[in-house]
């Protein structure tokens, strides 16, 4: 049987891959932000989990206006990183798990989540980003990787509630699977920023605080929190944090808080990093 | 308008990328969403007016991408993720788009955000002290 054995939330800010590209990650600017992520990096290798669900959102990237599913999940083989406008990362392709991924599919529709399932997903920095911070820069991904993107641009994005629920029939979806296989699942985006209209460069930081504790302490609060709270409080695009409860839907409910991380600025965002484990 | 319309839009220098502004700024973002592909940026670079004539967008539109007016674009209907493509085709960053919307230069917005970012308070509604409301 597989199992969910823990999960990570990170914020996926573009600049973290081009200073990771540009070699600038030792510079005044940067090191504090990688220094705080050496911690997670030695959890993620001592971890070493069999297959990572990774929660991000596209940016207009594989997905437009043209179509814009809610919830997709990637049941190819691999998946190439994307072209964002610079030329793709020169980062590993992404391998997939196609077996897990369409048995979650499967599981998951039955389960009344209706998922998008996608082939051609060619993945951005909110997927890539991630992948750099809790992994480094290896020649490899260390595990197959199955990316799950959420609408978090057009609004309305789903819900807190809804993205908890999900976590929940993930974890159901992954426990009917027949191969015993240990799973990590990524929440990531946020924490607080806007990047649009004249209050570009918002930051909360007591609400960013709060939304760390209340991942252990109160995850009722956060599931019930609205959208305008998100806008109004944590910035326009602080909104993505809701991915992070698909994450947190996904543990069990007495998770616990192994590592913790909170930094100001990556770029234009607040910098946040937690993990969990069942 | 419904409730939760009148709440977003109360919340100051912000414009929530909606039903309304994604039917308006549908074939600017659009062109933005162009700009991914190399020998697109290479026609725009070439000649802009005539590479935008191929997406029926306002002559606002128009403007303000040919004037780089980076809020001007968000305020009629496009969005930052795909405005963003133009910046990246102008090999400019997030920051400097952001500086520009906000009206600020570039490292005026580098240090705010050293600086801990804007401040929430006063930024939560138009009626907020020193909005314009």
């Amino acid at each position: 049987m597989a199992k969910i054995i823990g999960g990570v939330a990170t914020s996926h800010v573009p600049a973290i891959g081009a200073a990771i590209d540009l070699g600038k990650t030792g510079e005044d600017y940067w090191k504090p932000l990688f220094d705080g992520y050496i911690p997670s990096k030695k959890w993620m290798a001592d971890t070493k989990p069999d297959v990572v669900i990774l929660v991000y959102n596209d940016h207009a990237t594989a997905f437009s206006l043209e179509l814009i599913p809610t919830f997709a999940i990637g049941v190819a083989d691999e998946f190439p990183p994307a072209d964002e406008g610079w030329g793709p990362r020169e980062v590993p392709v992404v391998k997939g798990h196609s077996d897990l991924a369409w048995h979650l599919a499967e599981s998951l529709i039955l389960d009344e989540f209706d998922m998008t399932m996608v082939n051609n997903m060619p993945v951005d920095h909110g997927l890539t980003v991630p992948l750099n911070l809790m992994c480094g820069q290896p020649e490899e991904w260390p595990c197959p990787v199955i990316p799950l993107a959420v609408n978090v641009v057009q609004y309305p994005p789903p819900t807190g509630k809804r993205c908890f629920d999900l976590g929940r029939a993930i974890r159901r979806a992954v426990e009917s699977f027949d191969q015993d296989l240990n799973i990590v699942v990524f929440g990531t985006g946020g924490m607080s920023h806007q990047l649009h209209g004249e209050r570009a460069g918002l930051i909360n930081k007591d609400f960013d605080t709060r939304f760390l504790d209340d991942l252990t302490a109160d995850p009722e609060r956060l599931i019930a929190l609205p959208h305008i709270e998100y806008v109004r409080e944590a910035g326009s695009e602080g909104i993505e944090m809701v991915m992070w409860l698909i994450m947190r839907g996904a543990l069990s409910d007495d998770a616990k808080e192994v590592y913790r991380f909170y930094h100001v600025p990556g770029s234009n965002t607040a910098v946040g990093n937690i993990i969990l484990e069942n | 308008m419904k409730t939760d319309k009148i709440e977003f839009e109360d919340i100051p220098g912000t414009y929530l990328f909606n039903a309304d502004r994604s039917k308006a700024g549908y074939h600017l973002n659009m062109f933005c969403m162009s700009l991914l592909k190399h020998d697109n940026r290479e026609a725009f670079r070439a000649d802009e007016a005539a590479y935008l004539d191929r997406f029926p967008m306002t002559e606002e539109q128009r403007r303000t991408v040919l004037e780089r007016d980076w809020l001007g674009m968000i305020k009629t209907g496009g969005n930052i993720y795909y405005t963003a493509k133009l910046g990246a085709t102008d090999g400019k960053s997030f920051q400097y788009i952001a500086g520009k919307m906000a009206g600020v230069s570039e490292k005026e917005y580098a240090d705010m955000m050293l600086a801990g970012g804007r401040s929430i308070e006063n930024n939560r509604s138009k009626s907020d002290p020193g909005q314009n409301g």
